[in-house]
């Protein structure tokens, strides 16, 4: 083909508007890190390389309370939807069909496919009936909400890691007469343990980025740092958002490599 | 065919053990996710509270609104033309915004497809990390870039194409900018999962038979990834419809989409049936365009 100098797989155009595309998704991202750097208060100079802006939002009560509070959630959050994850994944894999096992799927999945501004809304609604009937207006509501639509998320990654297993490690373990608890303990769950971490991660990064269900559901003074930053962003922009948006990006982009790393492994 | 008592106890036990399993988490997502969509659609049809909330008494108030209104001074009907043209935004934007992700995803997944092996996981790592960059981190990203004072304007002044500024934030096309920008991912991934097993001697066939460039694109490649079109589109059309955060920060709170319609209901309107109604209407739209989907993918299924 190349002989031929005419590739079969070259379309013409395709290539550059691929990399004008990849830059386009660069290019603000970009900018964004950079002026998380940038000394003046302002985007449209470039006064000199600071830390300032970082120093601001860590030494910011209402940042440093909102990233706590997003840190706890998240991992709260990414536990409970792991744990449930795990148990169903268990349930509705290397099983024949059974009825009621599509039932299963679209509710572990619906939170896929309704919108959240419904979600949220219906979280909202319901959330204030029972902060009317008990009185309670801490954490727990997020952290169940969180948890809710962090399954999914966790539940897949799962379910592909035990649909790729291989079932004659626990057929030898069951015939070397380990009770099904001792096979499971000792060889399903560590065969499984990548699938599970990969799970929890999702979940986790999930749970962190999440704006509309938190925004609806939490109380007053219950700041996370995605909704700190969209309160921010109704005033005039301060470059302290820039900062948090960096460092939150990082983080991502750490928990990401890590699930790629861990998804590797697989092969 | 009976098959023997045991292995039926053997069966159900294995079946029971399956719902036990599953139960948890169907418990979290009842309490959390499904269960509070019911009372949405109760509240539908109650009455609102004169602050918020609702008052106990059935009422078709809420569901009239969605699409109707009353004249304040003489009670005559009428489209809800606010409502609608709300609608028709939403709808055109969403559209719009699948169109142009489509434009540019596909030539970036058949790029990605066609680099080697060993490049490819690269490529797609670089995909998806916008992906699982938080959407607002995106939007204010994309906001600093199309902001009268941002890169975008400083550039085409200091190039000498514009005096002024052109005011693109908290308009339409900043919004359609935005979600584009923010769902793009959302139809590369699809269209590369279909692309990754295109088998390319097809193509190769078709140059032999003297088709030309675009008959192959027309005849080969897109019959062929046609999955991969249909589910890009979905999953960006079905966000964009009920987007919230991207309309709300490049739109200014004057170009409203559903979800911030809805969002008004519960806040500074206190209408919380016309709210839980529009909620109803989103789900509806969105549940058209899911069974659409569903039917586009087996009868490609059954012809392929």
């Amino acid at each position: 083909m190349a002989e031929r100098g005419f590739s079969v797989r070259s379309l013409p155009g395709f290539g550059t508007t691929a990399i004008v595309t990849f830059l386009a998704l660069y290019a603000p991202i970009v900018t964004l890190v950079v002026y998380s750097f940038n000394a003046g208060p302002t985007i449209s100079s470039w006064e000199g390389v600071s830390l300032r802006w970082y120093a601001d939002a860590w030494q910011n009560r209402a940042v440093q309370d909102a990233a706590i509070r997003s840190l706890v959630l998240a991992t709260l959050a990414s536990a409970i939807a792991t744990s449930v994850a795990t148990l169903a994944a268990l349930g509705t894999t290397r099983t024949g069909r059974f009825r009621g096992r599509t039932l299963i799927y679209t509710l572990i999945n619906q939170p896929l496919m309704v919108p959240e501004i419904v979600t949220a809304v219906a979280l909202l609604i319901f959330f204030a009936m029972i902060k009317v009937a008990t009185g309670y207006q801490g954490l727990g509501y997020l952290v169940l909400a969180h948890a809710a639509f962090c399954v999914p998320f966790a539940y897949l990654p799962i379910r592909a890691r035990l649909e790729g297993m291989d079932l004659t490690l626990e057929t030898a373990a069951a015939d070397l007469y380990a009770s099904p608890y001792a096979t499971f303990r000792h060889v399903t769950l560590p065969l499984l343990a990548p699938g599970i971490g990969a799970g929890a991660m999702l979940a986790f990064v999930i749970s962190l980025d999440d704006v509309v269900i938190t925004e609806f559901v939490k109380s007053a003074g219950q700041e996370t740092l995605p909704t700190y930053m969209l309160g921010q962003m109704r005033r005039a922009i301060s470059p302290e958002v820039n900062a948090i948006s960096t460092a939150l990006l990082v983080l991502t982009i750490l928990l990401l490599t890590a699930f790629f790393l861990l998804n590797r492994k697989r092969g | 065919m009976r098959a023997a008592p045991p292995e039926v106890a053997a069966e159900r036990a294995r079946i029971r053990a399956n719902w036990l399993l599953s139960t948890p988490a169907l418990v979290l997502l009842a309490i959390a996710a499904s269960g509070p969509l019911l009372i949405v659609v109760l509240y539908s049809v109650l009455e609102a509270g004169e602050y918020s909330g609702v008052v106990w008494r059935l009422s078709g108030e809420g569901w009239f609104q969605v699409f109707l209104e009353r004249d304040i001074f003489d009670d005559t009907v009428g489209l809800a033309d606010a409502h609608l043209s709300i609608f028709w935004r939403s709808v055109r934007l969403s559209l719009l915004t699948t169109l142009i992700t489509l434009v540019l995803g596909f030539p970036t997944a058949w790029f990605i497809a066609t680099r080697s092996p060993s490049q490819r996981p690269l490529w797609l790592f670089l995909i998806t990390i916008p992906f699982w960059t938080n959407l607002l981190i995106r939007t204010f990203a994309i906001m600093e870039v199309i902001r009268n004072e941002g890169i975008l304007n400083l550039s085409l002044m200091g190039l000498g194409l514009i005096d002024r500024p052109i005011q693109i934030l908290y308009t339409d096309t900043a919004v359609l900018i935005g979600m584009a920008y923010v769902y793009l991912p959302l139809m590369v991934l699809p269209l590369y999962a279909a692309m990754e097993r295109f088998d390319f001697r097809l193509v190769e066939a078709g140059y032999d038979l003297y088709a030309t460039r675009l008959r192959v694109l027309r005849r080969v490649i897109l019959p062929l990834v046609r999955p991969g079109i249909v589910a890009g589109s979905i999953l960006v059309f079905v966000p964009s419809l009920g987007a919230y955060v991207t309309p709300r920060v490049l739109g200014g709170g004057k170009n409203l989409m559903i979800g911030n319609l809805i969002d008004l209901q519960f806040g500074q309107g206190r209408n919380w049936p016309l709210g839980a109604a529009l909620s109803m209407t989103l789900l509806v739209i969105v549940a058209i365009a899911l069974v659409f989907y569903v039917r586009a993918v087996t009868r490609g299924e059954d012809r392929g």
